[in-house]
């Protein structure tokens, strides 16, 4: 039986991971605005970023 | 091609609309391949982005632009040179770049999405740009070697979006919106269903023949529990502990009560073997709840009910300084002609007594000052709700808050910016009771205290009994009780409710600052309106002609004249005449700032501007009791004027029958009685009016009507209202564009909806009506729970369907309700009051 609680526990863990992408979706402000972003992907030529480690540091 | 076919299809509409902004052009003479522009300024921009291949800009939104026809002053964002000042918006800065984020309120659509999320390809310095929507700002990196700041912002400038930079950025705090609540849900939600999970087996009924999986299933449950207990359930403990420490017994300490009950028990159980626990409906009522005060709690980011003066000055102002002194103060920005002062951008916190201030035209005045040269033409709007633009002579003061809309002036400094007239109107805004003091509970808190000592009642009277019974089972049957009767349900009510109520009415731009003003505003007794901008509308002011007869030829030519001038009285009068004229050429045309225009139309010589430009002659002018006027002469020989005097809003007289029999109304102008007769016909005789109010009177009106136990709500918009709005029950602060700035208030409600403030106050008191209704329906499903709870038979398997089965019907009657009454009340207004 202690597979079950084996399981269970890598079941937990994989929750736990989508806890974390959750919080850390939040921390990005990744839910602060909802208007852009479904309208941005639409736009033909995306907005090319030149550089792409700038875009990371947009989220400080 | 499809910008030809688009235009050919504008032209068969009376009036060709600009291809930049879609407003109509005067004239069809400015235009570049296919595309009509109401102003050179429009042409600029689309023939940057045309060239740039932007265009997609014009095919995702018609007419997506902004206006350029007031041209913005050269060297506007010259301070932005200054590192003080540009250290402001910037967040980063290294070798090779720099991170700076501009408030752009011109931002309202896709295209602006589209465009300033494309900057890189107007200029290459730029590296990357972002707009965040919601706040109306963009982050821009840039190369600041090829372009610095200040061309940066003169390039957003150039696209028409102006960047909005005022004092309140040298402070550098912007509120960045709570995000621990929905932290706090996120983890209340994961302990919650994996409790859930967790618990299944024992609910179908593990098999006894395992008890060491059994009791692993229970720690875990235990373990998941914990962080829900001492993180997600934080708030309600803080509450209800700063509420004991008043010696108050608010809605929060129940809960706190059952949350730690729930909890002790069931750890209690599982470490004793004896049961699983109610793990899973503990944090589930801390999700429920969360989740209601998330959504109670939402902010509108492009909105802000506390704004203070710091948001409304710009962040520097133009200093003249007379080189008599040898070591300038602050640091030269640019240097005026050689004999002349020089121009230093100073922050405006750094502005002195003495100094002279250059102030151009549709900029702020920042301080009392006293005028020393040019011809002061200035909009008061935003303090007294004024339209029109009032005249003011040399020397005379000029307070601060007003905008210059003539050409410049200069203004010498007689009070520092901290101490001035508007400063001192905003500061003297009484604090506002927190809703949470003892003093004034809402009705919620109310019921709950009654809730809670029935609570007690029947949790002593179990103990009492089963005391008697069977001495055994008493902690049981007390837990259980306290566990049962927890008012979440009441609190889930509350917040949903009010949550759904918010969202309606902002969807009818009716903006309220908090929850707890629905309460205020269905509790209201007596109305005070402002009535300059209130119940007159500032847009569009009533224009009527005094002289000659006029021919239609004459009244082509003076709107020829009247579209040449940016001038917001000229403004007003093209849009009055526009619909019946025709364009003419102009052969001949000088424009005298601050004074009018003369042009040569179809042979005959106009001559049209203010009485002193117009009948230089006639030196005593009789102050007509409105004051604006535009004179109109022809030939030499005078034809007469328009007079312009504030309009009053359509459907007053409906939005007055509609309040009377509820509410008493009052209308505190701070104008004199000359328009009482007429506001006193429109309105009716229920309405009380009184004229000559200043300011601070009209705070101490509202608190007179307190102290008579009235509950007043004051409609204002102009910062003379401040203290009013302040010290009312409910300040509703009246905008034409919910973006504009709006002295801090409860409630932001746009101009045209005025009319609907009945249904908006019907809809707030039935709002109160489903809360108590959805709290019967949780008392039914409490009644059930304590009579298990009472008979000590609660199971966990009980409270599992009873809790989420409580919660979730709960959200329905709320939100299905809400949502039929907003159809009932606010759609309905909205046909007929059309």
């Amino acid at each position: 039986m202690s597979v079950i609680i084996l399981l269970l526990l890598a079941s937990l863990s994989v929750a736990l991971i989508f806890l974390g992408a959750f919080l850390w979706s939040v921390g990005d402000r990744q839910y602060d605005d909802d208007y852009s972003p479904p309208r941005r992907i639409l736009f033909d030529d995306q907005p090319s970023l030149p550089d792409n480690d700038h875009a990371k540091l947009t989220s400080k | 091609m499809k910008a030809g076919v688009a235009c050919r299809m504008e032209k068969t509409n009376t009036a060709v609309l600009c291809r930049h902004c879609g407003e109509p052009c005067p004239n069809d003479k400015i235009v570049l391949g296919e595309s009509h522009f109401c102003c050179e300024g429009c042409r600029l921009v689309y023939r940057l982005l045309d060239r740039n291949g932007l265009c997609t800009y014009y095919e995702l939104n018609t007419h997506p632009g902004v206006s350029r026809r007031t041209p913005v002053r050269k060297d506007k964002f010259a301070f932005l040179d200054q590192e003080k000042m540009a250290d402001a918006l910037v967040s980063f800065r290294d070798a090779d770049q720099t991170h700076a984020t501009f408030y752009l309120p011109a931002i309202h659509c896709s295209s602006c999405l589209y465009l300033l999320e494309n900057l890189h390809r107007l200029d290459p310095g730029v590296l990357s740009s972002r707009v965040d929507f919601a706040a109306r700002t963009v982050f821009l990196a840039f190369d600041h070697h090829r372009i610095s700041l200040r061309e940066a912002a003169e390039l957003l400038t150039a696209i028409g979006y102006e960047p909005y930079i005022s004092m309140r950025d040298l402070g550098g705090s912007r509120s960045e919106p709570n995000r621990r609540l929905i932290y706090r849900l996120g983890v209340a939600g994961f302990c919650f269903g994996n409790i859930m999970l967790l618990s299944f087996p024992e609910y179908l009924g593990i098999d006894g023949s395992e008890p060491m999986l059994r009791q692993a299933f229970r720690y875990l449950s235990l373990l998941l529990a914990l962080p829900v207990l001492l993180y997600s359930a934080q708030p309600f403990f803080f509450s209800a502990w700063s509420g004991l420490k008043s010696k108050f017994l608010n809605i929060d300490a129940p809960i706190a009560l059952a949350v730690l009950v729930t909890f002790l028990r069931g750890g209690w159980e599982v470490m004793s073997g004896g049961g699983s626990g109610y793990f899973d409906s503990m944090s589930g009522i801390v999700f429920f709840m969360l989740a209601g005060r998330v959504l109670q709690d939402r902010t509108y980011r492009a909105l802000s009910f506390d704004r203070d003066y710091t948001a409304y000055f710009p962040m520097a102002v133009t200093v003249l300084e007379y080189s008599t002194a040898g070591d300038p103060a602050g640091p030269v920005d640019s240097t005026g002609p050689a004999a002349g002062p020089r121009e230093v951008s100073t922050a405006l916190p750094d502005v002195r007594c003495g100094d002279t201030l250059l102030i151009h035209s549709g900029e702020l005045i920042p301080a009392d000052g006293i005028l020393t040269r040019g011809d002061a033409l200035i909009d008061y709007s935003f303090v007294t709700g004024e339209s029109l633009p009032v005249c003011r002579e040399l020397g005379e003061i000029l307070y601060a808050g007003g905008r210059q809309t003539g050409a410049s002036i200069e203004l010498l400094v007689f009070k520092e910016v901290a101490q001035s007239y508007l400063t001192q109107l905003w500061n003297r805004q009484p604090g506002k009771t927190t809703p949470d003091t003892p003093g004034k509970p809402s009705f919620i808190h109310t019921l709950s205290r009654y809730f809670t000592i029935i609570v007690f009642a029947v949790a002593a009277s179990a103990a009492l009994y089963w005391q008697l019974v069977d001495p055994a089972r008493t902690w049981d049957a007390v837990t259980a009780v306290l566990i049962v009767a927890c008012p979440c349900a009441l609190l889930l009510s509350s917040t949903f409710t009010n949550g759904n109520l918010l969202r309606i009415m902002a969807k009818n731009h009716f903006y309220l600052r908090n929850a707890e003003t629905i309460e205020h505003i269905a509790g209201t007794t007596h109305i005070v309106f402002d009535k300059t901008g209130t119940l007159t509308d500032t847009g569009a002011p009533e224009i009527r002609w005094q002289g000659d007869q006029l021919s239609t030829l004459d009244r082509w030519s003076i709107a020829t004249l009247a579209a040449q001038s940016t001038h917001p009285l000229s403004r007003a009068l093209a849009a009055h005449l526009r619909p019946t004229s025709e364009l003419l050429y102009i052969s001949s045309f000088i424009e005298r700032p601050g004074g009018g225009l003369d042009a040569l139309i179809d042979g005959r010589r106009w001559t049209y501007g203010s009485q002193a430009f117009v009948r230089p002659q006639s030196a005593v002018s009789q102050p007509d009791a409105t004051g604006a006027a535009i004179y109109i002469a022809c030939d030499g020989h005078f034809l007469g004027a328009y007079h312009f005097s504030g309009n009053f809003r359509t459907g007053l007289d409906k939005l007055v029958s509609d309040l009377t029999p509820h509410q008493k109304l009052t209308v505190l102008s701070g104008d004199n009685s000359h328009e009482r007769r007429r506001l006193q016909a429109l309105l009716g005789d229920g309405v009380n009016l009184l004229f000559d109010r200043s300011p601070h009177e009209k705070t101490q009106y509202i608190r007179h009507l307190q102290r008579r136990g009235e509950k007043v709500m004051m409609v204002g918009d102009g910062l003379n209202d401040a203290g009013a709005l302040g010290q009312s029950d409910v300040g509703i602060a009246i905008a034409a564009d919910c973006g504009n700035f709006t002295p801090s208030s409860d409630a932001i409600l746009r101009a045209d909806q005025l009319t609907r403030l009945p249904a908006f106050i019907r809809f707030c008191r039935s709002g109160r009506r489903i809360i108590v209704a959805s709290f019967v329906l949780s008392i039914l499903y409490n009644i059930i729970g304590l009579w298990f709870a009472v008979h000590s038979a609660l199971s966990p398997l009980v409270a599992a369907v009873l809790m989420p089965a409580s919660s979730l019907s709960i959200l329905l009657v709320t939100y299905g309700s809400s949502n039929v009454l907003s159809r009932l009340l606010l759609h309905d207004k909205d046909h007929s009051g059309r």
